[in-house]
């Protein structure tokens, strides 16, 4: 599947970019921005996972698309889960709920 | 298993070698095919024989056959054993495996090695499945409500719930391999669009089990983490929420019963243009249509739930939904009805399993859309007109597709015919037992008997002993294929290789074909269903 | 594309016969280890939903909860599994060299993160259950009530917290004692030199599963452990 070898400086930046987040979120943590305490760290830590997903999982270089199918269809179904679950819980306290 | 030679000379997958070594440890998916058709029988009449254990308590109102807890047993174990032993396995495991690879011209799947630790891990969960019936059973019910099943049944919930577990995993594995070689391994020539719309049947149900199962699975394992180590997320004395539970576990089970139809389905549409003598109408719709079960069936779970306690819109979301996934279901069967007019119709076993499916397959959909009005499912769930609908679906559905099946491929699978006119007679029987067995529980239900009572008011007691009688009758029906396909096995009729006269690349090997399938490697320049080029046989063969 | 069934013996013996090329048997095995993840995000995904409905209703006992956790703890063990996934796509890209011998070091190194993730893992829940936070009979919230005053902790309610915990964390752990075994395995084989540049696959495929459980971790850190970690007023 890979045909093509990426250079190792690639994967040590990709690393080295990796750390940087870690502390980041780990320090943003402490931090008061209120709601959005919640959000900077599931956006930092989707973040980090796209890193690994493109880069250390090759995802960026490969030429096939069914893999990129198979990772966002298990994405969609697991928001399936999650949005129609909370489509219950989110409206019980509407009206007599 | 070893049979005896069929032509003494030729050598095909059932002669190649002979043991029990060359079974157990064998990767050629023909023989892994029948080792799940011999363990699936086992568990079908296992379920069977508590369904009639039930039957049998059901024909007086008074609970004078069993205790209470005894009766919850024997529901609770019919349902586990036949959802998770007999029908979600069922058409994949035994014609999937056996079909899968040869109808787009494959060697074998793609993980052959997987393929037989799925049949293993089938078999050590049913070990521990009979092992939990017999040391005491379990009562929750198949849908192992909490907080009953994780804080006060003194039965084997954690054994049923790692039993299922791991048969959850065999469901998975063949899921994978199926979805990797219908991707990876079709001929040349074998495009999409001219594949057998079983496979697309065979695609959709297997990306349920991938994407559906594991959410079962975690369930399951958090309700045995609840009752060993006390992690009690569904506990209600700690704030947990059995409603969740039901959440989590309908997410799986909804769609689980559209892996149990979906390949059903595929073997209606390959038998119908057959016996028709036509091209299948549609193709691309009821392709399609398929992949659209598969999505839609995960949008709907909550119809299971519409008297839980889940809020009023969420319930009208999700009845909204069920509505929507009734479509594709209907767009098959216009399709097959327009299949077969101005076809040249030939009522073969095979085809009178089909024509059963389609008109049992309706009713029962067509009753899963009155449970989805929510002003109707208020008054009529959890009584036995649920019984009746899922019934209908997976037993005049699923179960009859599944015969049909069987006796459509039979002639590849084993080289030899059943007799004919006996597999008639056997498919009327079924189809007369399973409407006496449960059309009187539409009835019953409407009427509001309850479903999971082990005892009943004295007016239900007449359509009980009705469909009690059906259940009897039906068991016959069941029990003859049985026995006339093992009869045939050493003194039917040799097959041909195409004794319907039917498309499709199983049906231009040999009867039964040899390890890898093929002589030479196919190459495929016709479109699917090309009734108009194959010429219809001399006579549909009869056995005498 | 060779069509006779058994093809003569142009590739090398771990070519499996029921597949015509090398390629068909690389592109089935990752598309099938790709597959494999998926049925994973889904099992993970039961436990992350039951996570976001508790973390909604119960969100006081969730902070305290996330709290009592060592913070720095945790992210060391961040810091260890992406060390780790670094190792392993190095190794990946080691046996496309062909260099046997870093292949094998790399892949020891990955398992000795992936311990030592474990180890910390040990140390974390060692010390939950000193505090009287493993779900249970033993189980006492009292010395985060008397913490938090500021905030209403139902002792109840915080145990939900504490099973959905050692649930998650407990099955990511599984899975990375499994993956320890799987690596332990290819190095074996990666040292009696099975893996050249034309066959590596195994390896590419156990990185995948590795680095999916990397990427488990790095969800499950923010939200365990840093669910509300702001100075208290």
């Amino acid at each position: 599947m890979s045909e093509h070898i990426m250079s190792s400086k690639m994967y040590y930046g990709i690393w080295i970019a990796l750390m940087v987040l870690t502390v980041v979120t780990a320090r943003v943590a402490f931090i008061d921005l209120g709601p959005f305490n919640t959000i900077v760290a599931l956006v930092i830590a989707t973040c980090k996972a796209l890193l690994v997903i493109l880069f250390f999982m090759h995802v960026k270089y490969t030429s096939e698309k069914l893999t990129k199918m198979v990772i966002i269809s298990s994405i969609f179904w697991l928001l399936i889960l999650l949005v129609l679950s909370l489509a219950d819980y989110g409206t019980r306290a509407l009206g007599h709920g | 298993m070893a049979t005896a030679a069929i032509t003494a000379e030729r050598e095909h997958y059932l002669n190649k070698e002979y043991g029990i070594r060359s079974w157990l440890l064998t990767t050629d998916h023909k023989r892994i095919a029948l080792l799940y058709l011999v363990s699936i029988t086992f568990f079908f009449f296992i379920g069977g024989f508590f369904a009639l254990l039930i039957r049998l308590e059901l024909l007086t109102p008074a609970g004078d056959m069993v205790q209470a807890d005894t009766y919850n047993k024997l529901f609770t174990m019919h349902g586990m054993v036949m959802i998770f032993f007999f029908l979600i396995p069922s058409i994949p495991a035994v014609l999937g495996n056996f079909l899968v690879p040869i109808m787009i011209g494959a060697k074998d799947l793609a993980f052959p090695r997987i393929n037989l630790l799925s049949w293993y891990l089938y078999i050590i969960a049913g070990v521990m499945m009979l092992y939990c019936i017999v040391t005491g059973g379990v009562d929750t019910g198949w849908t192992f409500y909490t907080p009953f099943s994780t804080a006060f049944s003194n039965t084997n919930v954690i054994e049923a719930g790692l039993a299922i577990f791991i048969a959850g995993f065999s469901s998975i594995l063949t899921g994978l391999n199926f979805v990797v070689t219908i991707h990876r391994m079709r001929a040349p020539g074998m495009t999409w669009s001219r594949l057998p719309l079983f496979i697309w049947a065979h695609y959709a149900t297997s990306i349920i089990q991938l994407l559906g199962t594991p959410v079962l699975a975690i369930t399951l394992l958090l309700v045995v983490f609840e009752r060993v180590f006390h992690l009690g997320i569904f506990d209600p004395t700690r704030g947990g929420d059995p409603i969740l539970f039901q959440h989590l576990f309908w997410f799986y089970s909804h769609p689980a019963v559209y892996i149990m139809i979906l390949p059903s389905m595929g073997v209606v549409t390959e038998i119908i243009p057959c016996f028709s003598r036509k091209r299948v109408f549609g193709y691309h719709a009821i392709a399609l249509s398929s992949i659209a079960i598969a999505v839609f069936g995960f949008l709907v779970w909550a119809h299971h739930m519409f008297v839980a306690g889940i809020s009023l819109y969420s319930a009208l979301i999700f009845s909204a939904l069920s509505y929507l996934v009734a479509v594709p279901s209907a767009i098959k069967v216009f399709n097959w009805t327009a299949t077969m007019y101005k076809g040249s119709i030939t009522f073969s076993t095979p085809m009178l399993y089909a024509f059963g499916f389609i008109g049992l397959f309706t009713m029962g959909g067509l009753t899963g859309l009155f449970l989805s009005a929510l002003g109707i499912d208020v008054h009529v769930t959890d009584t036995y007109f649920v019984v009746a609908h899922f019934h209908y679906i997976m037993v005049g559905g699923a179960v009859m597709g599944y015969l049909g099946g069987m006796h459509f491929w039979w002639p590849k699978i084993s080289g030899r015919m059943y007799p004919e006119w006996l597999g008639k007679f056997a498919a009327l029987i079924v189809f007369l037992g399973f409407n006496l067995t449960f059309f009187p529980q539409f009835v019953l239900g409407y009427l509001g008997m309850p479903r999971r009572y082990w005892q009943y008011p004295q007016e239900f007691q007449v359509l009980n002993v009705l469909s009690t009688a059906g259940s009897t009758i039906l068991a016959v029906g069941y029990v003859l294929p049985m026995v006339y396909f093992l009869w045939s096995m050493r003194y039917g009729k040799i097959a041909d290789d195409n004794p319907w006269g039917a498309a499709g690349l199983e049906w231009k090997t040999t009867s039964p074909p040899p390890t890898f399938n093929f002589e030479e490697a196919p190459e495929v320049t016709w479109e699917a269903y090309n009734y108009d080029q194959i010429p219809a046989p001399a006579e549909v063969p009869l056995e005498r | 594309m060779s069509d006779s069934p058994i093809a003569l013996h142009d590739h090398g013996p771990e070519l499996r016969h029921h597949f015509s090329t090398a390629a068909q048997q690389r592109d089935a095995a990752s598309l099938g280890m790709w597959l494999f993840l998926a049925t994973e995000i889904m099992f993970f995904g039961g436990m992350f939903c039951a996570y976001l409905i508790y973390r909604m209703n119960y969100f006081n006992e969730f902070v305290a909860g996330s709290r009592s956790l060592d913070i720095w703890l945790g992210t060391v063990n961040t810091i260890v599994l992406i060390c780790s996934s670094l190792t392993v796509a190095l190794s990946v890209r080691a046996a496309q060299m062909g260099k046997r011998k870093l292949v094998v070091i790399l892949l020891i190194l990955t398992i000795i993160f992936g311990l030592a993730f474990l180890g910390v893992k040990g140390i974390e829940w060692y010390d939950k259950y000193k505090e009287h936070h493993i779900p249970g009979a033993s189980f006492d919230a009292s010395d985060l009530i008397r913490d938090y005053p500021q905030i209403h902790i139902d002792p109840a309610h915080e145990q939900i917290y504490f099973s959905l915990y050692f649930a998650m964390t407990g099955l990511h752990a599984l899975h990375m004692i499994i993956g320890v075994g799987i690596f332990t395995f290819l190095t074996y084989h990666a040292w009696k030199g099975l893996y050249t540049p034309e066959y590596n696959t195994p390896i590419e495929i156990g990185g995948l599963y590795w680095h999916f459980v990397d990427i488990v971790w790095i969800y499950l850190f923010p939200l365990l452990y840093l669910i509300d970690r702001k100075p208290l007023g």
